[in-house]
């Protein structure tokens, strides 16, 4: 086959770990069909492409761009404005990209205490000229620029529109080969689809025979505080577990790992806030019934925000955490 | 939003048998009181997903009222226990967003306290107005500024770009 009659395809990395590029390594002898079916036309992780490659391309010129990470900065919104002109469907792919994911976590806190811990009150930070990164700095006549640091993590979908989400920190082998293989044959649902199943992750759960009807919980458990049966349902044993309000997809894998879900894969479809299903399912699985006892039984839940959240804070109703953050021990590293 | 003109907002979520009817008491005993409240009538109180009250929020409301039976009163036995659960996680969650717990308030109201519902929603209005206007929808405009500067210049670039061939 002519190489340029291939569909092209591109790879993007935002505000992410890196894990979703292992995750597309990760198809192993698959990639090479992948590889057999498609032109790479960037992957800067991978390949040496630059964004002026992109920039002299004719517009939709690419079949699909697969983007991961959230949005934090001024460069990535540039970039995924150029993949979004330059691709006929633009995917966002894992957790970050999709609803924020951990990135979004730092919703919690300004741009400003951010940066001051950053550059200032780290341990392991000496900065006694008080250096801070400037958008643009004059150098030797010349001026070097810095993209700009946003006070807010954005999911790719609030930044650009999204044709389709591939789901999970980070999407499983299965679910990528699948959304590839659909790709290529023109087999795509609606725009706009989560390409993974529309079903809570305790209707695939190895463990769902074992979940009780009423739950009946007298508290929640600190997980690394507390011997686990493999075999039991982990919210029937006290266990936060984000499985009945999460997407499925996922095979279940930190389950057979004796893990609880911790909500990579996102919200169904008919969720309209992800942190707040959750919540309601964890305050209704509980036995007490007067505010004291109900407060005891919640203490095994420290963090709501980032267990209800952990992936999902900017694309939650609220966003962010409204103006400067009042636990200033937490981003000065001392326990809480 | 001119701080002048701006009279809180509340949504109001009442339970059927018990805190509806006696905002309808306290109407039919014209009694006065703030007319900030909109009411919406739940079958229970322990009906109310806590994505709704989130929802409220997001779209502009001040505070968000719940309204149930007494402890021991729920029409189906342990709804109302469900949403004092609800509540104590949700309003920790509120404030560990910057949302001050007083936005959400929890009041047992029997049918036949028409009264009570007179002093609690003048009451929480007149917090509400100590506290300010929550104005999320605002709020979510003036965070997005900061990305639609660059949006209007991409756009511009655009069309001052000739097409590629």
């Amino acid at each position: 086959m002519n190489p340029t009659s291939k569909p092209k395809v591109a790879f993007y990395w935002c505000a992410s770990c890196g894990g979703c590029e292992e995750a597309v390594v990760d198809l192993a002898e698959d990639i090479l069909n992948v590889v057999e079916a498609v032109e790479i036309v960037f992957w800067p992780v991978a390949m040496d492409f630059k964004k002026q490659d992109l920039e002299a391309m004719p517009d939709r010129a690419i079949a699909a761009a697969l983007v991961n990470g959230a949005i934090r900065t001024s460069e990535q919104e540039e970039m995924v404005r150029l993949l979004r002109r330059k691709s006929q469907c633009l995917i966002s792919y894992g957790a970050c990209a999709q609803l924020g994911g951990i990135p979004a976590l730092a919703n919690q806190f300004e741009r400003e205490e951010i940066l001051r811990y950053v550059y200032q009150e780290a341990p392991s930070v000496i900065n006694n000229s008080g250096t801070y990164p400037q958008p643009a700095t004059p150098h030797n006549g010349d001026t070097v620029t810095l993209p700009a640091f946003r006070n807010s993590v954005r999911a790719l979908d609030q930044v650009v529109e999204v044709d389709y989400y591939i789901p999970g920190c980070p999407p499983t082998p299965a679910l990528t080969k699948a959304a590839l293989d659909a790709l290529l044959a023109g087999r795509l649902p609606p725009r706009g689809t989560v390409l993974a199943p529309d079903v809570a992750l305790c209707e695939q759960c190895p463990r769902l025979e074992s979940k009780p009807k009423d739950l009946s919980l007298d508290a929640f458990q600190r997980p690394h505080r507390t011997a686990l049966d493999p075999e039991k349902c982990l919210l029937a044993q006290g266990i936060p577990c984000m499985g009945p309000a999460t997407r499925s997809g996922c095979e279940a894998l930190c389950i057979k790992g004796n893990m609880a879900c911790t909500g990579c894969f996102g919200p169904t479809s008919r969720v309209l806030d992800h942190g707040a299903k959750i919540l309601s399912c964890f305050a209704s699985a509980l036995a007490p019934k007067e505010p004291q006892g109900i407060d005891q039984a919640l203490a095994g839940l420290p963090d709501p925000v980032g267990t209800f959240y952990r992936y999902s804070l900017a694309r939650s109703l609220l966003r962010r955490k409204r103006g400067p953050s009042q636990t200033q021990h937490f981003i000065r590293g001392n326990p809480p | 939003m001119r701080e002048g003109n701006w009279r809180p907002r509340i949504v109001a979520f009442f339970c059927n048998w018990c805190t509806y009817t006696a905002a309808d008491l306290a109407g039919v005993s014209r009694l006065k009181y703030a007319p900030n409240a909109r009411v919406i009538r739940l079958m229970c109180s322990g009906r109310l997903d806590p994505q709704l009250v989130l929802a409220a929020f997001a779209r502009g409301a001040d505070g968000v009222l719940i309204g149930g039976c007494h402890p021991g009163d729920c029409h189906y036995l342990e709804g109302n226990y469900k949403t004092l659960r609800r509540f104590r996680l949700l309003r920790r969650l509120l404030r560990d967003l910057g949302i001050e717990e007083e936005r959400l308030r929890l009041e047992w109201v029997s049918a036949a306290e028409g009264e009570k519902i007179r002093q609690v929603v003048t009451d929480m209005v007149e917090t509400l107005r100590a506290l300010g206007p929550l104005d999320l929808p605002g709020q979510f405009r003036q965070w997005d500024q900061e990305v639609e500067t660059l949006k209007a210049q991409v756009v511009e670039a655009e069309r001052l770009t000739p097409q590629p061939a």
